[in-house]
């Protein structure tokens, strides 16, 4: 078995979290648990994943609040020092709100909450979070966003792109986002961020299972 | 002493404000063609209680800073003003 101990935080208003609970848990056979962002602590967990969801109702902004919950001090300690954290959706606006990566998340182009599978196009597969996947492959998977539309300045984005942070990316833009951006991780390869939804995508009988290898990826990193 | 700070927060000018353009484009098909630009923003209002105003004012520019505003991707102002 992994050593992967997975924890999945849990916000007021996260509803994802018991999707990637069951992956992780179920699918992936790996040791998980969730954690309540009052606890305040990770505990023992070395995969921290932040779901997806309207956390605490999206208000101010997406991830606004929670960035200020008190276990996320624990979570930029863990990242900073090379621990493994995946933002899924909200999760990926948390990350951006609380620093541990570049930009954010602006409301769709058009307005609208987009709720549909899309095809993205994988950048990068040198990375703890791709590694399964094959360079410039196509999968589905699903969004389901009023704030997708990535943004950064100019120079944050040729960082991005020189560094080779730009994990996933739209074959066709649904909402805006620079550089058709969909997945980006940090500096450090340690933090992933992503609007899509690879935990609604893990099940063949669910009908698609192209976001599984992203959880077989970090699992089989953990060594 | 007790100030009231009123905050107005909105996308930074190089964003596109697709809310603002949306309004902005019913607003001419009202017939308000003199109107050439529309942002939409936040207002937030503090009660602050400090000693001086400086005091306040910078109470209130930290929790912009930390909080009320992303700089990312908006800009802010605010006005103090001593509560009677």
């Amino acid at each position: 078995m992994s050593k992967a101990k997975i924890g999945v935080v849990v916000f007021p208003g996260s509803n994802c979290d018991h999707d990637a609970y069951n992956v992780c848990k179920n699918i992936m056979n790996a040791d998980t648990k969730f954690l309540w962002h009052k606890d305040g602590s990770i505990d023992d967990r070395n995969v921290i994943i932040l779901p997806g969801g309207f956390s605490y109702g999206d208000y101010l902004r997406c991830g606004a609040i929670s960035r200020f919950s008190s276990i996320m001090t624990d979570v930029i300690r863990f990242a900073n020092n090379g621990g493994i954290v995946m933002g899924i959706c909200n999760g990926f606006q948390v990350l951006c709100e609380s620093g541990l990566l570049p930009g954010a998340l602006l409301r769709n182009e058009n307005l609208k909450f987009i709720c549909k599978t899309v095809s993205l196009k994988v950048e990068n597969n040198k990375s703890i979070f791709t590694g399964k996947y094959d360079i410039k492959e196509d999968i589905n998977v699903p969004i389901a966003h009023g704030e997708g539309n990535y943004y950064c300045d100019e120079n944050t984005l040729s960082d991005l792109i020189s560094n080779n942070q730009i994990l996933f990316s739209y074959n066709e833009n649904p909402n805006g986002s620079l550089l058709n951006i969909a997945g980006i991780q940090n500096k450090t390869r340690n933090v992933l961020g992503m609007m899509p939804h690879p935990e609604r995508a893990s099940e063949k009988m669910l009908g698609n299972n192209d976001g599984k290898r992203l959880f077989e990826s970090v699992i089989e990193s953990i060594l | 002493m007790i100030f009231s700070s009123k905050i107005k927060i909105t996308l930074r000018k190089n964003i596109l404000d697709p809310q603002g353009k949306t309004i902005e484009h019913s607003l001419k098909s009202m017939g308000y063609n003199s109107i050439l630009d529309t942002r939409i923003g936040k207002f937030v209002e503090l009660q602050v209680e400090a000693d001086s105003l400086d005091k306040a004012k910078q109470i209130t520019d930290d929790a912009c800073k930390k909080l009320l505003a992303n700089p990312v991707m908006e800009d802010y102002e605010f006005e103090i003003v001593e509560l009677k």
